[in-house]
């Protein structure tokens, strides 16, 4: 009796200081990533990097990436990914775009109507993969990598595969006034993101997802219905893509079938790096937020820079790799402290990892 | 001499002695049992004579030689096979590949040919028939066991080590591998069978060892231990006092069972009241597991029904079977169970995240961290935080903490489906505790289960399945886990 | 030769299904009855025919592998760049070597990243399309190379072989390039199921866990796959700018989702350790009649990615293994 009350202790002996590492130690890390990209900006380009111009200017582009990253974070936060987020956004864009070139005379009409089916033809979107992935139970690479075909495909056919023009001052102003100084778009992003925040982290719903991206079966057993949960957080997700593309032909005052491409992977690079686990179950919005502006740093660089297209979606690559790298490389070093094992891992510590 | 030989083997965790100067002999034609209760040091042992971990000190023989410290695939080739109780075989492949799977080389043609006759020799000399072509994954469990020896044999065996291998077994298939075991004995290979299921033990062992707090605590022939040493000698402790065996009670019973079918199960009928705690068992495969899954509403039942407190439950349908009262722990906790990743908090509160939130779904991080520190303390789980990733408790807490999460659920109904497997010696005591306090209350427990002597010692009465049905109640005094023993032999 | 059979009922699907398109293509058109459409069709296929071998390998030992046409691309180009210090420009053969060499490398960068850090296999391979394409438009060049020698022109294109067949059908021409994409399916089928190496990388896919338990070489296994992925899709790059006759390195952009398609249609499983040669080509071929078949009915391109959308998912979703929702719910797949 008493030797299994030892054992039991030293397996669920955590000192303060370490489960303090544990805890935040993604955080930190993220932190970290932040500052040296700052240094960066600060050796390499300080006049052009530090300019309210170059500051206002990331303060419009990144809440595009933001709210597909927040997307993608739903998906893969559920233990699934979403590939079709691009092609949700131009089709939202492609859709409101329809009213948009029809305003006429009633410009605010237009805009707030485009709006509305803009979101609705993204959160009707994230319902066609939610169906696919828990009706029709196709694994979540393979439903949303033929969704964003069949999206992309029927965003083109609608706009014949030109960009479609001649939006009204009101849906303009979204995507490039200021309000009290702030960009607008930064607003609604910054609106929505503690939106989401506060979902993911402090409502059933959230707890309900997070359950169901770490175990299936024991969500299951628990008492959740999955094929609900899996399909609400899919049409949130298509509806986040969605704003995403009405803000995108805001910016860009037009809308076509093939924008953003390079989002996608800028996307994925995101989430992973700021914490959430491919798998699932893992993940806070802070961490996403602190690597958005981590990316948004490093992209606007790029730009300073002068880097070519080319180069970025080299870098964007070599980021994604190492970052995962260093996730790992961590992540065992972090699994090798004796005392966080439970009893049995300790008595496999004689393999190699 | 004896062909494989420990001597002095010890092995620390942690200032913690797993193994502490274990000595033992297998001789060749014996069936040695190895029997000890979790954390008694088995599994360490296996894995020190399979290479997977080295000792501290101590000596391995092998014919009388000393061994050097061995890796995997050196003890394999000196002949030391160990079939583990997770199944190493490939189940999208053919069984005459597995069979012949047997070394990692890489070079060279696949002679189909080759493999087949192969194959067939190793089937052959288990006298058992296999379809060769068919892939592994369509096999009953205990063809797969089959399959796994056969590729161990196929490899010039001399110490063939089974690590729990009824563990997964139906009744009649039992029976097929004890065959084997006698037929490998017969040819000369050393077999140590570790268990901790009495009734097997008895039946097959030529030797027993027994091991308990990584210490060797009796060693002999099986003809001197008797059932009451052998619960002695694994657990220290005697048996506790069983309770009182009644009847069913005749008062209105809280969950009736009428004609419950499914895919196993036939036709089942039974009643439980409250503050009953009713035993279910059977061999393998007789459908006590599936009857757990039917009641819970984990799967669809294809006739009878169901009533608790007189009202009809929903088919198939575990959400509403659970709100209604019915909480069904289930029998793997790692994979079922329990989140492992996540915090002790979030999978005290898992099975009720509805019930906390407030307007519009909000739920506040205190309320949980609260609720956890109530139910830690609440089931004895020593833990520093709350906030713990419960991948880092022991199996026994584990299950702890799965008990209190479908405890919060405030069931009426509380069906377990072996709760005790892999879980040490003092949190047995302490599930087996709470449940007497929980129906005393008024709960009432179906306890689904292979260890006899836990029915025994927790349950007022036994319902024994067999293919499908149930064949027979244990009631009355009189019954104890000796006589539920020899029923289930029985039915085989 | 064992594992087909629980592959076979599927594959006489897709064979009836091909005919029946072929069928209904020739109704419409009837000059698609003739050796030179024949010949038309089977040549475009060879391109993604390779891909589709190539992820098929990546496939059954366990790894999704999005990044066989961005290192297509990397090594046509750089072979029409470069192959000329290699002697290339006389022998096809050494252009095809050089190729195919450049992108073995490149898979087995794959390799190194997904088995040396365990990390998921879509989100690297992700990673190094976006790694490779980028380098080899920023650092390499982006000039398209119009003067491509001849030899690597040549096995796409019946001109430069002497000879028609009868009413001037070129057969010269399309025997090479085809016949490579045959050569390479009969190999990939031959060591997928002929060698202890291939039935080790099935063993690697199905089961990962046991694999390593009995001590099969992990990383050797997934470096010979992708790397053998990579060398695939070098392979197929060069016979992309022979048909094109230019290298372009903008080019086979997108290619990635029609030859997934091919390959979970012919069977594969995206989970590994299933999956077969002949499921594959016959999934390759039913894309291309797809494709060849929305040109003929008129239909405009631009329809023809939803068209391949559909079919995806049409196929995932009908397919005989599905899983039961009681499986799905219990966490098995």
């Amino acid at each position: 009796m008493r030797r299994a009350a030892v054992l039991e202790a030293i397996a669920s002996g955590w000192s303060r200081r370490q489960r303090a590492r544990h805890a935040d130690a993604d955080l930190i890390r993220l932190g970290l990533f932040v500052l040296v990209a700052l240094l960066a900006a600060m050796t390499l380009s300080p006049r052009h990097f530090f300019s309210a111009a170059n500051f206002e200017s990331m303060a419009f582009t990144l809440p595009e990436l933001g709210l597909l990253s927040l997307a993608m974070m739903l998906a893969m936060f559920s233990g699934g990914i979403d590939l079709s987020v691009v092609a949700i956004a131009n089709l939202s864009g492609i859709l409101a775009a329809q009213i948009l070139v029809r305003s006429g005379a009633f410009p605010l009409a237009a805009t707030l109507g485009a709006a509305c089916l803009g979101l609705a033809g993204g959160a009707m979107a994230g319902a066609f993969n939610g169906l696919l992935i828990s009706s029709l139970r196709i694994p979540p690479i393979l439903a949303t990598l033929g969704s964003m075909q069949l999206l992309t495909g029927l965003a083109t056919v609608l706009t014949g595969g030109a960009a479609v023009y001649g939006f009204p001052e009101p849906f303009l102003a979204l995507g490039n006034e200021t309000l009290l100084g702030i960009p607008i778009p930064f607003l609604i992003f910054a609106a929505v993101a503690v939106a989401v925040a506060i979902l993911l982290g402090h409502t059933t719903f959230g707890l309900r997802l997070r359950l169901v991206g770490s175990s299936r079966s024991v969500a299951f057993y628990s008492g959740l219905r999955l094929e609900k949960v899996l399909f609400s957080s899919y049409v949130v997700g298509g509806l986040l893509a969605g704003m995403t593309g009405l803000l995108m032909a805001a910016r860009a005052a037009s809308a076509k079938a093939d924008y953003g491409t390079s989002y996608l992977l800028q996307a994925i690079l995101l989430v992973v790096l700021g914490g959430v686990r491919p798998s699932g179950g893992v993940g806070r919005v802070p961490g996403v937020l602190l690597a958005l502006a981590a990316l948004q740093i490093v992209a606007s660089l790029f730009n300073v820079l002068r880097l070519g297209n080319f180069a970025k979606e080299f870098a964007w690559g070599l980021l994604l790799l190492v970052v995962m790298i260093t996730n790992t490389v961590l992540d065992r070093r972090a699994a090798r402290r004796p005392a966080t094992t439970s009893l049995s891992n300790a008595q496999n510590k004689e393999k190699t990892p | 001499m004896a062909l494989l030989e420990i001597i002095g083997i010890r092995k620390r965790y942690d200032g913690v002695c797993a193994l502490d100067d274990v000595s033992m002999r297998l001789e060749a034609g014996e069936v040695h049992c190895l029997a000890g209760e979790n954390g008694s040091g088995k599994s360490t042992l296996i894995k020190t004579l399979a290479g997977v971990i080295h000792p501290d000190s101590g000596q391995i023989l092998l014919d009388g030689r000393v061994l050097p410290p061995l890796r995997p695939p050196d003890a394999r080739r000196l002949g030391i096979q160990v079939i583990f109780q997770e199944s190493s075989l490939f189940p999208q492949l053919s069984v005459a590949e597995n069979l012949a799977m047997g070394g990692a080389r890489l070079s060279g043609f696949v002679n189909w040919r080759v493999i087949r006759r192969l194959a067939r020799e190793a089937l052959a000399k288990l006298e058992v028939e296999i379809d060769l072509d068919q892939p592994v994954a369509g096999l009953s469990t205990a063809n797969k066991q089959v399959v796994a020896i056969g590729r161990a044999l196929l490899q010039q065996t001399r110490v063939l080590i089974m690590d729990e291998p009824t563990a997964a077994l139906t009744g009649r298939d039992v029976e097929v591998l004890f065959s084997v075991v006698r037929r490998l004995k017969e040819s000369g290979v050393a077999i140590l069978f570790v268990s901790h299921r009495l009734d097997e033990m008895l039946r097959i062992s030529d030797r027993f060892s027994f091991l308990r707090g990584g210490r060797l605590v009796a060693t002999g022939p099986a003809a001197d231990f008797d059932h009451a040493a052998i619960t002695r000698h694994l657990t220290g402790q005697d048996p506790s006092p069983p309770p009182p065996r009644g009847g069913p009670r005749n008062d209105d019973p809280l969950l009736r069972v009428r004609s419950l079918r499914g895919a196993i199960v036939q036709d089942a009928s039974f009643d439980l009241a409250a503050g009953e705690i009713v035993g279910i068992t059977g061999l393998r495969g007789a459908g006590q597991a599936e009857l757990a899954l039917l009641l819970s509403g984990a799967r669809a039942r294809t006739g009878g029904e169901v009533l608790l407190a007189g009202a009809s439950l929903p088919n198939g349908d575990l959400p509403a079977t659970l709100a209604a009262g019915i909480a069904y722990v289930p029998e793997d906790r790692l994979t079922e169970g329990l989140a492992l990743d996540q915090s002790l908090a979030f999978n005290l509160a898992s099975a009720t995240l509805s019930s906390f939130g407030g307007w519009g779904g909000l739920v506040r991080g205190t309320d949980i961290a609260a609720h956890a520190q109530h139910w830690l303390n609440d089931l004895g789980v020593r833990a520093p935080s709350p906030k713990l990733p419960v991948r880092a408790l022991s199996g026994g807490n584990q299950q702890r903490v799965a008990l209190g999460k479908w405890l919060c659920t405030r069931p009426r109904v509380l069906i377990l489906n072996g709760p005790t497997v892999g879980v040490d010696v003092g949190s047995k005591r302490a599930i087996h505790d709470r449940l007497r306090a929980l129906a005393s209350q008024g709960l009432a427990v179906l306890l689904i289960s292979d260890d006899l002597t836990e029915l025994a010692e927790s349950c007022q009465r036994v319902l024994v399945m067999h293919q499908g049905r149930i064949a027979d109640t244990l009631i009355g005094d009189g019954w104890n886990d000796r006589t539920l023993a020899a029923q289930l032999n029985q039915l085989r | 030769m064992i594992m087909r059979h629980p592959n076979r009922r599927h594959e006489a699907v897709l064979s009836a299904v091909l005919l029946v398109l072929a069928l209904f293509i020739g109704l419409i058109n009837p000059g698609f009855f003739s050796a030179e459409a024949a010949f038309d069709l089977l040549r475009s296929s060879t391109v993604i025919g390779l891909f589709a071998l190539g992820v098929l390998v990546a496939l059954v030992a366990g790894g999704i592998d999005v990044s066989l046409p961005a290192i297509a691309a990397f090594c046509l180009y750089t072979t029409a760049l470069f192959g000329g210090a290699f002697g290339v420009a006389d022998h096809p053969v050494l252009a095809l070597g050089l190729a195919g060499l450049t992108g073995a490398v490149l898979g087995t960068m794959n390799a190194f990243f997904i088995h040396q850090f365990a990390l998921p296999p879509l989100i690297v391979t992700l990673g190094t399309a976006s790694l490779i394409r980028g380098g080899l438009l920023a650092f390499v060049g982006t000039r398209i190379v119009t003067d491509l020698p001849e030899s690597m022109a040549a096995f796409s294109h019946p001109a430069a072989f002497a000879g028609s067949g009868p009413g001037g059908a070129p057969v010269g021409g399309l025997v090479v390039s085809f016949l490579m994409f045959a050569m390479a399916a009969a190999g990939v089928a031959f060591l997928l199921g002929r060698t202890t190496l291939g039935r080790g990388i099935h063993a690697l896919g199905g089961a990962p866990e046991s694999a390593r338990r009995m001590g099969l070489p992990i990383a050797r296994l997934r470096f010979i796959a992708h790397g053998l992925a990579g060398f695939l899709a070098g392979l197929a790059g060069l016979a992309h700018a022979s048909q094109m006759r230019n290298a372009n390195p903008f080019d086979l952009v997108g290619t990635e989702l029609t030859v997934i398609a091919a390959v979970v249609l012919g069977g594969a499983s995206v989970a590994g350790g299933r999956g077969t040669v002949t499921g594959t080509v016959l999934g390759v071929l039913i894309l291309v009649l797809v494709e060849t078949g929305l040109v003929i009915v008129g239909l405009s391109s631009q329809w023809h990615k939803v068209v391949l959308g559909g079919i995806l998912l049409l196929s995932v979703a009908t397919t005989v293994r599905r899983v039961s929702r009681a499986a799905w719910r219990e966490g098995m797949a």
